[in-house]
């Protein structure tokens, strides 16, 4: 990147909360319903009906509130936001502006060069989503599913504390994190629980003033957001190297072309006429009901990971990994408490054949098809030397297809490592004896030949012999002579 | 006039509403007056009161968090203009 500029990012991100019903009305928020079954009159905006807030919604704000060191208010306002959309039935999304549930936290990342790196959150607050339009095969009409209308969402807003699309997205990243672990949203970025929109403006490097920024919208994965930013950030610099001025307005970014492009021209300027809303009284929260909900929290990744590094001697890397989700990290525990000799192990086949074997079949951990224990039965043969680490990913193979438990594989098969030292010597013995020509080389001082016989001797035991134990005899075996 | 003309025009935009030109100074003139009003309150020191967001001194009640309502689409699409396959139909909304 170019270093005459500095890059300013900050987020907002749109949280779907996992209630069962709305946030102001019992309609269903399940996902994939047919068009409009799940909207009831408040949700279509009809006359008369009124707001009911849903107790959950406000317990959820208030937990997240709670995990980002913020202050949870103790009296908060509901907003109208007037525009005109029609997947917005009632004219206005009911938000909050001026008294937010949940305001001035923060969260750690690590920065591009692997630093702590606090980054601010100004505000979350509670809104409602709108519904969803769809523009094709209905003519020269727009079809209009108001089933996701009333949706409970918690926006967050971090300040623009960001520098890189990779802090960006680090930052996405733990917050996703944050809130799956706090079980307040199901975080699923195909289904829109998760979407992010990313406020992007450059610099010259030390000044104080903030250049005019553009919004991203919808971005809708990880990659999109790093890829999109990184378009803006070219583009803004390009168009100020020019000699240009950066236009402020909302981009969309288009994945299959790389590039972002003007949704909202400069004349349709944003002018939402924010009011509170007289159909729904202040909320006030009491210290009870926070301490309360504080009580509920559970360990948090950033926790997590530094009592994986102490209690099981992890590198911090691995630990980072086992716990961006808690499923990961609730499996890594079970499979230790049946394994204990050796938690690195365990790490490393969680984040290696595991994670691979999930990722190859599009399964989620709690779905896997090797249980924690059974992962530490396989563990167990291999730290008490029954199998070789190779032959141990042929187990986990065979358990993965349905082929039954670890112990009872390595029977049936007779994968059993060749421990005897007088059988490997043996064979080793008859390797030497029908490779004259490689002896004489490795005994010339071509050393590297021992990685041939390795290969002969794995070859004639089916790669059962313990490797540590070739070596060590085929070294000595070669040395007479 | 503490509005002007193009404030007005602007209002007018947000809000969805087309004006006639022959009532616009009319119009220009009684929402002025309005402003004006409230300019004659934010008169008044309030530095020590906390802005109040409801008219009613009462909290807001919360309700459980369950599902009540059932599927009532074809009661609620019966007063609806055009519908197709489930959808509310409203004039193409993308260029």
């Amino acid at each position: 990147m170019n270093s005459a500029w500095e890059v300013v990012i900050g987020l907002e991100l749109h949280t779907q909360l996992a209630t069962s019903s709305k946030i102001f009305s019992g309609a269903s928020t399940a996902y994939g319903a047919e068009p409009n079954t799940q909207a009831c009159l408040v949700d279509l905006g009809y006359p008369g009906v009124l707001p009911v807030l849903n107790a959950e919604v406000v317990r959820m704000a208030c937990k997240f509130g709670l995990a980002i060191n913020a202050k949870v208010a103790s009296r908060c306002v509901f907003a109208r936001k007037n525009y005109f959309y029609p997947d917005l039935p009632k004219g206005y999304q009911i938000s909050q502006y001026e008294l937010p549930i949940v305001y001035d936290g923060e969260l750690m990342i690590k920065d591009d060069r692997g630093e702590d790196k606090r980054i601010g959150i100004t505000r979350a607050h509670l809104e409602e989503d709108a519904g969803k339009s769809i523009h094709e095969g209905l003519n020269q009409s727009s079809g209009i599913d108001l089933n996701r209308a009333g949706t409970p969402l918690l926006e967050i807003v971090s300040e623009p504390d960001m520098r890189s699309a990779k802090e960006a997205v680090a930052f996405m990243r733990k917050i996703h994190s944050i809130v799956r672990y706090l079980e307040i949203s199901d975080g699923n970025m195909q289904e829109g629980s998760f979407r992010c929109d990313a406020n992007v403006s450059v610099r010259p490097h030390g000044q104080e003033k903030l250049g005019t920024r553009s919004e991203l919208k919808n971005l809708n994965s990880f990659r999109f957001v790093e890829k999109a930013i990184n378009f803006e950030i070219k583009r803004q610099i390009n168009i100020l190297e020019d000699g240009g001025e950066v236009a402020q307005e909302t981009r969309l970014y288009d994945s299959d072309r790389d590039e972002t492009r003007s949704m909202r021209s400069k004349e349709e300027a944003n002018d939402y006429r924010y009011f509170p809303d007289p159909d729904l009284l202040p909320v006030v929260l009491d210290d009870a009901f926070i301490a309360e909900v504080k009580k509920t929290l559970p360990e948090l990744p950033d926790a997590k990971q530094a009592r994986f590094v102490e209690q099981y001697a992890l590198k911090p890397s691995d630990a980072a990994i086992l716990t961006v989700s808690r499923a990961v990290a609730d499996y890594f525990e079970a499979t230790v408490a049946e394994f204990k000799d050796n938690p690195k192990t365990a790490a490393n086949w969680i984040t290696g054949e595991l994670s691979a074997a999930l990722h190859r079949d599009g399964m989620e951990i709690t779905d896997s098809k090797i249980a924690p224990a059974d992962l530490a039965a396989l563990l167990s043969r291999i730290q008490d030397g029954t199998i070789s680490g190779k032959i141990a990913k042929e187990v986990f193979e065979a358990m993965w297809t349905g082929g039954g438990g670890a112990n009872e594989i390595i029977e049936t098969r007779g994968l059993r490592q060749i421990t005897d030292s007088s059988a490997i010597e043996k064979i080793v013995d008859a390797v030497i004896a029908a490779n004259p020509d490689q002896v004489k080389q490795y005994r010339a001082g071509k050393v590297k030949v021992l990685g041939f016989f390795v290969g002969q001797v794995m070859k004639e035991t089916g790669g059962k012999a313990n490797p540590g134990q070739v070596n060590e005899v085929l070294k000595r075996r070669l040395r007479k002579g | 006039m503490s509005l002007s003309k193009e404030q007005v025009q602007h209002i007018a935009a947000l809000a969805c509403l087309q004006l006639d030109e022959d009532e616009f100074d009319d119009i220009v003139a009684k929402l002025s007056s309005i402003v004006d009003f409230v300019d004659q309150l934010q008169q008044v020191p309030t530095d020590d009161v906390v802005p109040m967001a409801h008219p009613l001194d009462q909290v807001q009640r919360l309700r459980p968090d369950v599902v009540t309502e059932t599927n009532e689409r074809d009661a609620f699409q019966a007063n609806a203009p055009a519908i197709q396959d489930g959808f509310y139909l409203v004039p193409k909304v993308i260029e």
